[in-house]
């Protein structure tokens, strides 16, 4: 029945979309770090993992309302973002891009741990006060998590762009991502806008860290989203907030259509390999992604 | 005589080596508050580098720079900026992907006080000193004659007037002191007559000190109160326009000897 089959696109489309711009929320902690400090931080889902177990901690151990828990989270997540640059990075200035490579994913490795030793290893819940009962959305059901990530990530990913292209602490960190040297001439102190980088991604993670934990609960297993940025800001560009988010929809839809489509036939499993198929033709034909800067390299 | 303006900037011996190479090899200087000095030499005679440790881009092995009785001698770049000493480079280094305007407000940076925390926080300050700076940004751009550009994405533009939005950048710091790499280097001559014109106007009307490296001896000149003259990393000469014209190291630096030259001619 032709109705149906178009009801059934409709709906993978809409779960494409929501689920797609709550990975640009997260691509968009990648982001932040790498246009400001040219730094790939392979933490990212760590960062993600770890806001969600600071949320989930709270209100799971200490009972503490959601919007307390929330507000310690992105606190927790500025104060880690900080220290680490801080303890971890800053030290790496000037070295070679691989040290900061190995240094974040040891990081990661780190977090991992640590946040099992703290928190322990069980699943744990948070609770947003928003109640389970979908959304209708015209012929579209939606969870109530869902449009609030999106909404969420729709916010902070305007916010961000608004910061970058009109607030003068926003162009300044540009600058310092352009040319470390430069700035430093215009007496910009350059460790500072670093700092502030790890401090925002810390901000963004936790974002994504309480709306995916949300979603799916928090344990180690929560930072495997964060696997998920690597398509998404391959496809939109490692130093674009654009890409990410073109690049979150559509890692969110293929993967979506992929399940709905492609399953049936294949058996399953085919929304977990999808990205990962598309993020290895774009590094084919288009490596500096669809908004990414394309490096030229004076000789 | 009538009373020197005093010494603004004092260069002492100082070295710098990297590995066997000995970029600079115990240059001293000094410039007094208005003064426009340029510093010429061939190529590889360390004026880069002698610039960069001004700058702080490099800490030299030996030696002390002081600046307004201060020693600076290694401080970070960023501090020297914020002490008023601004400079431009000698490949064009505008921040690619923005205006014109926003690569001139930037060198407002160290006049802006509201960090960073505190513009997120108190909103009004922020906005009061954006609205002082942009004027003084105004000003300068009508100085250099760029109003048509403001909007302009700076990548787009023609040589010479990239080079001037550097310079305008640089002169947004309000510097006391001025360094200039090369500020024509690659421009045709109308365009060099009017950077020239620029630079005089800036250390006559402002009384901004200024140390130009420059590779056109009409220009330099032409311009300079003095000029200091390096080669392989030492200073030869340094005096009057005049009297380094005719000093004989460096007509030897320049040209060779006789004897070098034939060995040229003959190779």
């Amino acid at each position: 029945m032709p109705g149906i089959e178009w009801q059934f696109t409709l709906v993978l489309l809409t779960n494409g979309v929501m689920i797609g711009l709550m990975y640009a929320l997260i691509a968009l902690g990648f982001v932040l770090i790498y246009k400001a400090t040219d730094a790939i931080n392979f933490a990212q889902g760590e960062f993600v993992m770890f806001a969600g177990f600071i949320a989930a901690g709270a209100s799971d151990l200490a009972g503490a309302p959601f919007w307390v828990a929330a507000l310690l989270s992105v606190a927790g997540m500025v104060v880690l973002g900080f220290g680490l640059e801080r303890v971890v990075l800053r030290p790496l200035i000037g070295r070679p891009v691989i040290a900061v490579v190995m240094a974040t994913i040891g990081l990661a490795a780190v977090l991992r741990g640590g946040a099992t030793l703290a928190f322990g290893g069980g699943t744990r819940a948070i609770v947003m006060p928003v109640g389970d009962d979908p959304i209708e959305l015209g012929p579209v059901m939606l969870p109530p998590v869902q449009l609030i990530g999106a909404m969420v990530s729709i916010a902070f990913l305007a916010a961000f762009s608004w910061f970058f292209l009109k607030s003068r602490i926003g162009i300044a960190m540009r600058a310092v991502a352009d040319s470390q040297q430069v700035a430093m001439a215009m007496g910009i102190d350059v460790r500072r806008y670093f700092a502030l980088a790890w401090a925002m991604a810390g901000v963004v993670s936790a974002l994504g860290g309480i709306v995916w934990g949300t979603m799916l609960g928090v344990d180690n297993q929560l930072a495997l989203v964060g696997l998920k940025v690597f398509p998404v800001v391959i496809l939109g560009g490692l130093d674009s907030i654009l890409g990410a988010v073109v690049g979150g929809l559509i890692v969110g839809v293929v993967e979506n259509l992929a399940a709905g489509y492609l399953d049936p036939y294949l058996g399953g499993g085919t929304k977990d390999f999808a990205p990962y198929f598309l993020m290895i033709a774009a590094l084919m034909l288009r490596p500096e992604g669809i908004f990414g800067r394309r490096r030229i390299e004076r000789v | 005589m009538g009373a020197q303006p005093e010494v603004q900037l004092a260069v002492s011996s100082v070295s710098k080596h990297f590995g066997g190479v000995r970029a600079v090899e115990g240059i001293g200087l000094s410039v007094r508050c208005g003064e426009l000095i340029s510093i010429i030499g061939p190529n590889g005679a360390g004026k880069t580098s002698f610039l960069n440790m001004i700058s702080g881009f490099y800490r030299p092995d030996t030696g002390s720079i002081m600046f307004e009785g201060r020693d600076i001698t290694g401080e970070r770049p960023s501090r020297i900026a914020a002490l008023g000493i601004a400079r431009t480079f000698q490949n064009i280094a505008l921040f690619s992907g923005m205006t014109v305007l926003d690569n001139i407000m930037l060198g407002r940076h160290v006049r802006m006080k509201a960090g960073v925390l505190s513009s997120f926080i108190y909103w009004g300050l922020a906005q009061k000193e954006e609205v002082t700076n942009r004027a003084r940004v105004e000003e300068l751009v009508e100085f250099l004659e760029l109003e048509d550009l403001r909007k302009q994405p700076t990548s787009g533009l023609a040589y010479g007037l990239r080079k001037r939005v550097e310079l305008a950048r640089a002169l947004a710091l309000d510097p006391k002191l001025l360094l200039l790499d090369e500020p024509m280097g690659g421009m045709n001559q109308e365009e060099k007559e009017d950077m020239a014109r620029f630079i005089l106007d800036v250390n006559q009307q402002w009384g901004t000190t200024i140390i130009l490296i420059e590779h056109d001896m009409a220009v330099v000149m032409d311009i300079s109160d003095r000029v200091a003259v390096l080669d392989r990393g030492r200073k030869i000469a340094d005096g009057s326009p005049g009297e380094v014209q005719g000093n004989a190291d460096v007509i030897r630096a320049y040209l060779g000897t006789a004897k070098d030259r034939q060995e040229v001619a003959a190779a």
